[in-house]
């Protein structure tokens, strides 16, 4: 049974850097419309940068055409206070989920790459989820119920 | 062009370097932060390097790697490196990480790391 639900957004932007903040501003504005604590809104804003900023870095990485690569981003907003995030990309995909979860763990080594962006994720939200196939993109869903 | 997110304001005192970091540190901005802050610990070879978190507005995990690269430039340049003023959240992220990195790098203020 589907969940009853209060509000729902798709944001489809391009996968640049500069566009990390302004999906922070916006998925947070629509989080702020349950009423969050400023402690509540600053988990959802820090683990929503990290699954975005890994679409950009490592979903898509160096692209040819930078601009070019979109991210799907969706929002879900529930009667009971509970709400999802998904991070969608269409990049080159993570072949070994359990082990770029590991703290730590990093694939891009030639900047200052902490490898914490899932431990981040989870140490703010309830639950992440990740599905992923090598070759066709990741999806991120991050879920947290507010107080 | 869109508007840098995040700045560095820098002041220099009998061998230490202040710099606070300024704004939203993310992927975006952590790489302007970067280049500036290696280039006033190149620039003037501090004996003591302090990192003000106190006008940073966000900061995920590109931060911490922001930080961490720092602590090893200062490691390189025998540097002693102090963060201050650091708030609730980015002391989670750092915990995240792993204490023993990190042992003795966070302090109060300025004075105490003087």
């Amino acid at each position: 049974m589907r969940r009853a639900y209060v509000n729902t957004m798709k944001l489809v932007i391009p996968a640049i850097s500069e566009n990390e903040r302004m999906a922070r501003s916006i998925v947070c504005a629509m989080v702020s419309c349950l009423n969050p604590t400023m402690a509540e809104l600053g988990d959802i804003r820090c683990a929503l940068s990290e699954a975005v900023t890994n679409a950009i870095v490592h979903g898509y990485g160096s692209p040819e055409k930078p601009g070019e690569e979109l991210l799907y981003i969706a929002v879900t907003l529930y009667a009971d206070r509970s709400l999802k995030i998904s991070v969608r990309d269409h990049g080159r995909g993570i072949a070994d989920v359990e082990a770029a979860r590991e703290p730590l763990f990093t694939t891009d080594h030639s900047g200052d790459r902490s490898g914490m962006g899932f431990s981040v994720m989870e140490a703010f939200c309830d639950r992440v989820e990740v599905s992923s196939e090598v070759g066709a993109g990741t999806k991120v869903t991050l879920y947290k119920t507010l107080s | 062009m869109l508007q840098e997110t995040a700045f560095i304001k820098t002041r220099l005192q009998s061998g230490v370097l202040e710099c606070a970091l300024c704004g939203e540190v993310d992927h975006h901005s952590a790489r302007a932060l970067r280049e500036k802050l290696d280039t006033e610990l190149f620039m003037h070879r501090p004996r003591l390097f302090l990192l003000s978190l106190e006008h940073v507005s966000f900061m995920d995990s590109s931060g911490l790697g922001l930080i961490l690269g720092r602590l090893n430039v200062a490691r390189e340049l025998a540097c002693e490196m102090r963060l201050v003023h650091v708030g609730e959240r980015i002391r989670t992220i750092l915990s995240l990480a792993g204490a023993n990195r990190l042992q003795g790098l966070i302090v109060e203020d300025e004075e105490e790391a003087v």
